[in-house]
């Protein structure tokens, strides 16, 4: 050991410097956010919880094309079809298993007409399973209650699509 | 008979008087150590449960109080209960013999340092106790490492005490506060006073030295089998016993309750207030520690404690005991 290192030893300068620092930091602002009464700012394109979108005349969009159903990677979507009396091909089933899903995005890539998305939604924490597994009107409700910001974060990210 | 209740009852209420302030600071001192942790990380801290947080280790002791006790089927039933309660009654009963001001302290013994360095250095047996009795290897290797640690800085803690005794002349912790009048020993000492801060890191389980829970290697150490109550006992002994480690700092080197300078607008403040001044300062020197250092390799922790205090404190000692002797400054105490 040389000399210097052992007088920093003896002296204890690392440590009293690193107090210093402490002491620098305790009085500078903190760098996270009082998470439930504030909230950190979501892209256009978080893939959070997923919502089935509708026409602004009340139609649903999804035409049931299935497409989401066959890029799922996890098998989550189950869809079953019917046709219609005016002959168009909506769907009678829509359920998604959110504890499937992992959070992808390759279902509102897939999707022709914009129907399913994923929304900017990430607290939807359950106290059971049975809860989780999202059924179409479980999915409607979502896109009602979100569209504005969907149809916000759609128009947002069109330049890159 | 009515007297001796009479008697029973005075004693009985100033021992509440002395426990459930102490209890109280605990629980505030696990807030300001957490906080001052997450402010130095320059994260928030526990800000939610009432004003600040302050009340965050309410809500916690109130979670504790309701979770299941488990006790492994393997242990030794009857030491695996004592355990906690040993910790925690010793963190307390020291208290008994710290002076918050000349008139207010529990019962003023003749041996006060003796009895705190007692029962402080029996504080190892909860330890050792609960990792024993836990039957499972983490506990058991953190209760080792545990009961090493703290034999090894009690020496050197000893010594360091020592120290003082010898510019002082009297046991008595009231006599040691008193002898600081003019000077307080933190100056003349102050070498001591880094080593023995340190040592009472050591002697706490406190980081940079808190091998025995060193939660990468040994999940929790010697807590690692408690749940519910019992968990939050030991952990309410382990800052028992940090506070009276600064108490103890604040009254062998710091002046106790004595005023920074015994000037007008200074000595006006009550003595008992700059007593908690003085362990605040101490206990947030603690925090701040807990946030800047990593932790020690065991070798290097048993080398700091055996090679370099110890022979350091020695060396000190002779150092005073000349100093004094050579300039006639030896306490003449009521030998």
């Amino acid at each position: 050991m040389s000399f210097s290192r052992i007088l920093k030893t003896i002296f204890l300068v690392e440590f009293i410097s690193g107090l210093y620092l402490a002491i620098k930091e305790l009085f500078k602002k903190s760098k996270t956010i009082n998470y439930p009464f504030e909230k950190g700012s979501i892209s256009p394109r978080m893939r959070g919880e997923h919502a089935l979108r509708r026409y602004p005349n009340g139609e649903e969009r999804c035409i049931a094309c299935k497409l989401c159903e066959a890029v799922c990677p996890a098998q989550a979507i189950t869809i079953e079809s019917t046709e219609r009396a005016d002959g168009s091909r909506k769907t009678t089933r829509y359920d998604i298993d959110m504890l499937k899903c992992i959070y992808c995005g390759l279902c509102q890539e897939s999707c022709p007409v914009d129907a399913i998305v994923q929304g900017p939604n990430f607290e939807f924490a359950t106290e059971t399973r049975e809860e989780l597994y999202y059924n179409k009107e479980k999915l409607l409700a979502n896109g009602d209650r979100w569209e504005s910001v969907l149809a916000k974060n759609i128009k947002l990210d069109k330049p890159y699509r | 008979m009515i007297e001796y209740l009479q008697i029973l009852g005075f004693e009985v209420y100033k021992i509440l008087f002395l426990l459930i302030p102490i209890l109280v600071s605990v629980a505030m001192i696990v807030w300001l150590d957490r906080r001052v942790w997450g402010l130095v990380q320059k994260r928030r801290g526990p800000n939610v449960v009432g004003p600040f947080g302050l009340f965050q280790t309410l809500a916690d002791a109130l979670k504790y109080i309701f979770k299941e006790i488990i006790i492994p089927a393997s242990a030794n039933k009857v030491v695996f209960i004592l355990a906690p309660i040993v910790t925690m009654t010793l963190a307390l009963v020291a208290w008994a013999v710290i002076p918050m001001s000349e008139e207010f302290v529990l019962s003023d013994i003749n041996v006060g340092v003796l009895y705190l360095f007692a029962v402080s250095s029996l504080g190892v047996y909860g330890i050792i106790m609960g990792g024993w009795a836990s039957n499972s290897k983490y506990p058991f290797l953190g209760a080792i490492r545990s009961a090493a640690q703290m034999v090894s800085y009690e020496v050197s803690i000893g010594i360091i005490i020592i120290n003082v005794l010898l510019c002082v002349g009297s046991l008595n912790l009231k006599d040691i506060v008193l002898a600081q009048q003019d000077l307080w020993y933190v100056i003349p000492l102050f070498p001591m006073f880094v080593i023995f801060f340190i040592s009472a890191l050591a002697e706490t389980n406190r980081p940079p030295f808190d091998l025995p829970e060193a939660e990468a290697e040994l999940v929790a150490g010697y807590q690692t089998e408690y749940s519910g109550m019992m968990y939050a006992m030991f952990w309410l002994g382990e800052y028992a016993n940090i506070l009276l480690m600064c108490a103890m700092g604040s009254i062998l080197f710091l002046g106790g309750w004595l005023p920074l300078i015994d000037i007008y607008p200074l000595n006006l403040v009550p003595a008992p207030i700059w007593m908690v001044l003085k362990i605040l300062f101490l206990f947030f020197l603690f925090a701040l520690i807990k946030a800047i250092v990593p932790r020690y390799r065991y070798d290097q922790l048993m080398r700091l404690g055996w090679k370099i205090f110890l022979p350091f404190s020695l060396i000190y000692l002779v150092l005073t005991a000349s100093f004094l002797f050579y300039f006639e400054k030896l306490p003449k105490g009521n030998f």
